[in-house]
C-alpha cells in the first residue's frame, strides 16, 4: 500500500533496516572488512593462540598437582602441589592451625556483611545492624574473646542519643525523641561519672574461645579487615574533609586543605612506618597501641585524603542552581548537604570512588613493610620453605587470581550501582 | 489573559521594603540606590536589558545574593547575616528559577514534600496531600512518581512553582521563569502564574513576557544599569513611557 492510501497528514512508520544477522555477518563486518583487517585478525589470533597454548601447557598439561615435596615437582610444568600444600598458610597465616575454622568463618561473616550491605534496599538503619552484627562476629572469631568496657556502652548511648536528637528532630514522634534524650543523658552522665572515677572500670567479657592476638593474624582475613574497615571509616571521613575543603570558614578550610595535601604528599609506606616506628616514641612509656590498629588508622587517614578529593570533584560538578534551590527553600546546611548535595555528588563519583577503593584494597599489601602478614605477605612467606623453594610464579599467580576475584567483583558492583542509582533519573 | 481593573493599593501594608539598597560585584555597581515598596498582594513585573540588575534585585530579597548597603525588610524582618533570620525569611518567600532547579535524584512528589517535611516539620502524609493538591492545581498530578528528567521543560517549571507553593509562602519571586522554555510551553507556565496572581499572591516577576505584564501586573518596573529608571501601572507604562531608555527598550522588544 502506498502513502497516499493513508489519511492525509499521516505517514507510514517505516521499520528500521534489517541488521546483518548471524555470526558470519558479524565477522565479515568487524574482523574481515578489508584485506589489512583480515591479515591483522589472523596474525593476532595465531599469536594469542600460541601464547595461550604455551600457558596451558605449563599450567595444566605438564603441571604437577600432587607431590610430597618440591623435588618431586620438577616435571617442567607448574607445581600446583605447592598451593595444595600451603594454601592454609597462605589464607590464614600464623593463626593457630587447629583453629583455622575461626578466620575462615570470620571471612565468611565479612563477605556476608559486604554482600548484604551492597544491596541498595539495605541502605537505612539496617546497615548499622548488619555492620554491628557482622563486625562483632568477625572480631569475636578472630580475637576469641572480647571485653567491652563500660565506657564504650556509654559512648554508644551518647552517640546514638545525640545523633537521634539532631537528625530525627524533624520527623520523629515525641516518644522516639524522649528515648533519644534519655539515651544521650545516660551516656553523658555515665561518661562524666566514669571519668571522675565514680563508676568502676567494669567491662563485659565475652570469651567463648581462646585468645589470639593480632600479631598471629595473617592472610586473607587481615587483607579484608584492613581494606573493609579502612574504607568504611575513610569514606565518611573523606566526605567530611571534602565538605570542609569547600567551607567558607577559613580555619576549617585551612585544616582540611593542609591535611589532604600533607597526606597526599607522602607515600603510604612512610605513613605506615611513622605509625609503627615513630608513634610509639611519642607515646608515654607503658602505653602501647596495637600494631595492627596503628596500621589500620594509617590506612584510614591515607584513604580518607584520596576519597576526599574524589568526592570534591563530585561536589564541584553540581550546578550552582541545586545549592540555590535548596537555600531558597530554607533548608539548613546539614539538611541541604545530606538531602540534596551528597546524594547527587556521590552518584557522579561512583566510578572514580570504586577505582580508589580497588586501589586501596591492593595497597593494603604494603603493610608487609611493618611486619603485618596480609594475604600477599603470607603468599610470599610460603616461598621461604626450603622444601618448596623455586616456585614463585605459581604462588604469585595464585595470589593475583585471588586479588582479581575481589577487585573484579568491586568493579562489577560499581557498574550495578551506576545503573541502579540512575534508574529513572535519566531522560 | 483577561484584562484586570486597576486597584488601589495605597492602604495596604507593605510586605517588602527596599531602602537605598546598593550592591557591587567587584567594581561593578550592580544595584544602585534601589528604593521599592511592595504591598501585600501586589504583582510587580520587572523588565530591563540583560545585566541591568533585575535578577540580582529579587535574589537579594531571599538572600541568595548579599546586598552591601541599605536595608531590605521582608515581612517585618530586616535581612542581616543572622542565619536564623535568613532561614525565617526563606520560609516565607518562594522562588522559581529560570533553569527550574528541580532535584534530579528525587521524584516529583519528593521534590515537593522535602521542604515542608524538613523545614516546616509537617507530617509526611499531610505533606503528600498538600503536594498532590498543588500538582492538581498545576495540572500534572499524573507525573507525581516520575523523576524531573522525564518531564518536559514546561512541566518541570510547573512542578517548580508547585514546589515553591508547598511551603505556603506569602511572597513568590520569579526569576525569568519562561526564558529557558520552548515557545509552545511558555503559555502553560504563564497560565499557572496568572491563576496564582488571581488568588491574591504577592508576586515579583522578572520577565520579558509583556502580555503577562499587561494582564497581571499592578506595576511594571524598568531597570537599567542597576537603577530603577521608570515604574508605572502597565497601561501607562506601555502606552506612554517617559524615559528615553524605556522607550528604546520597549521599542526593541515590542516591534520586530
Amino acid at each position: 500500500m502506498s502513502d497516499d492510501a493513508l489519511p492525509s497528514g499521516e505517514r507510514r512508520q517505516l521499520a528500521p533496516p534489517i541488521d546483518d544477522t548471524g555470526a558470519l555477518g558479524w565477522m565479515r563486518r568487524n574482523l574481515f572488512s578489508s584485506w589489512a583487517n583480515g591479515i591483522t585478525t589472523v596474525v593476532l589470533v595465531v599469536a594469542a593462540g600460541w601464547i595461550l597454548s604455551g600457558f596451558l601447557e605449563w599450567a595444566l598439561f605438564t603441571a604437577t598437582f600432587t607431590a610430597a615435596t618440591g623435588t618431586e615437582c620438577r616435571g617442567g610444568g607448574a607445581c600446583w602441589a605447592l598451593i595444595r600444600e600451603k594454601w592454609r598458610y597462605i589464607f590464614f597465616g600464623s593463626f593457630p592451625y587447629e583453629q583455622h575454622w575461626r578466620p575462615f568463618f570470620a571471612v565468611i561473616a565479612m563477605l556476608a556483611m559486604l554482600v548484604t550491605s551492597a544491596d541498595r534496599r539495605m541502605w537505612n538503619w539496617r546497615l548499622l545492624v548488619i555492620w554491628g552484627v557482622g563486625s562483632f562476629i568477625t572480631f569475636l572469631l578472630m580475637f576469641g574473646q572480647i571485653h567491652i568496657p563500660l565506657s564504650l556502652f556509654l559512648t554508644i548511648a551518647l552517640v546514638v542519643g545525640g545523633f537521634g536528637m539532631s537528625l530525627r528532630k524533624a520527623i520523629a514522634e515525641a516518644g522516639e525523641m524522649n528515648a533519644y534524650r534519655v539515651l544521650a543523658a545516660i551516656g553523658l552522665v555515665g561518661l562524666v561519672l566514669r571519668i571522675a572515677g565514680v563508676l568502676p572500670a567494669w567491662s563485659l567479657a565475652i570469651a567463648p574461645l581462646s585468645y589470639v592476638e593480632t600479631s598471629l593474624w595473617g592472610g586473607i582475613p587481615v587483607t579484608i579487615i584492613l581494606a573493609t574497615y579502612g574504607l568504611a571509616f575513610a569514606f565518611p571521613y573523606g566526605v567530611l574533609l571534602a565538605l570542609g575543603r569547600r567551607s567558607n570558614l577559613p580555619l576549617i578550610k585551612g585544616l582540611c586543605v593542609g591535611f589532604i595535601e600533607l597526606i597526599r604528599g607522602v607515600p603510604l609506606i612512610s605513613l605506615l612506618i611513622m605509625a609503627s616506628v615513630m608513634l610509639p616514641l611519642f607515646l608515654p612509656s607503658g602505653t602501647t597501641i596495637d600494631k595492627f590498629l596503628r596500621a589500620q588508622v594509617a590506612v584510614i587517614l591515607f584513604a580518607g585524603a584520596y576519597i576526599a578529593e574524589v568526592i570534591r570533584g563530585g561536589l564541584q560538578s553540581l550546578p550552582k542552581g541545586q545549592f540555590e534551590a535548596a537555600d531558597a527553600m530554607g533548608l539548613s546546611y546539614p539538611q541541604k548537604t545530606l538531602l540534596i548535595i551528597l546524594p547527587q555528588a556521590l552518584r557522579v563519583v561512583i566510578p572514580p570512588l570504586i577505582n580508589t577503593f580497588i586501589g586501596f584494597f591492593k595497597d593494603t599489601s604494603l603493610v608487609l613493610i611493618i611486619g603485618i602478614f596480609d594475604f600477599l605477605n603470607t603468599a610470599n612467606q610460603a616461598l621461604v620453605d626450603p622444601n618448596w623453594a623455586g616456585f614463585p610464579a605459581e604462588v604469585y599467580l595464585f595470589a593475583a587470581f585471588v586479588y582479581f576475584i575481589f577487585c573484579y567483583s568491586m568493579s562489577r558492583y560499581s557498574k550495578y550501582l551506576e545503573v541502579e542509582l540512575n534508574k529513572g533519573t535519566r531522560r | 489573559m483577561a484584562a484586570k481593573a486597576a486597584r488601589d493599593l495605597s492602604n495596604v501594608a507593605s510586605v517588602i521594603e527596599l531602602k537605598s539598597v546598593n550592591k557591587w560585584f567587584g567594581q561593578f555597581h550592580v544595584l544602585s540606590d534601589i528604593n521599592l515598596d511592595v504591598k501585600e498582594g501586589e504583582k510587580i513585573v520587572i523588565c530591563g536589558p540583560s545585566g541591568s540588575g533585575k535578577s540580582t534585585l529579587i535574589r537579594c530579597i531571599n538572600r541568595l545574593e548579599e546586598h552591601q548597603a541599605g536595608d531590605i525588610i521582608v515581612d517585618g524582618v530586616t535581612l542581616s547575616n543572622d542565619v536564623k533570620n535568613i532561614e525565617a525569611i526563606r520560609r516565607e518567600v518562594g522562588m522559581v528559577f529560570q533553569s527550574f532547579n528541580l532535584f534530579p535524584h528525587l521524584t516529583i512528589l519528593d521534590n515537593l514534600t522535602l521542604a515542608p517535611i524538613w523545614v516546616k516539620k509537617m507530617p509526611k502524609k499531610e505533606a503528600e496531600e498538600v503536594a498532590m493538591s498543588l500538582l492538581n492545581r498545576v495540572r500534572i498530578p499524573e507525573q507525581a512518581l516520575k523523576y524531573p528528567g522525564q518531564l518536559s521543560g514546561g512541566q518541570q517549571q510547573r512542578v517548580a512553582i508547585a514546589r515553591a507553593l508547598c511551603m505556603r509562602p506569602k511572597i513568590m519571586l520569579f526569576d525569568e521563569p519562561t526564558s529557558a522554555l520552548d515557545p509552545e510551553m511558555v503559555k502553560e507556565v504563564l497560565d499557572v502564574m496568572v491563576e496564582l496572581a488571581g488568588e491574591g499572591m504577592t508576586m515579583m516577576v522578572v520577565t520579558h513576557e509583556m502580555g503577562f505584564a499587561r494582564a497581571v501586573a499592578d506595576r511594571v518596573i524598568f531597570m537599567d544599569r542597576g537603577e530603577i529608571v521608570e515604574q508605572n501601572e502597565p497601561e501607562a507604562f506601555f502606552a506612554n513611557p517617559q524615559n528615553e531608555r524605556t522607550k528604546l527598550f520597549l521599542g526593541q522588544i515590542l516591534h520586530h
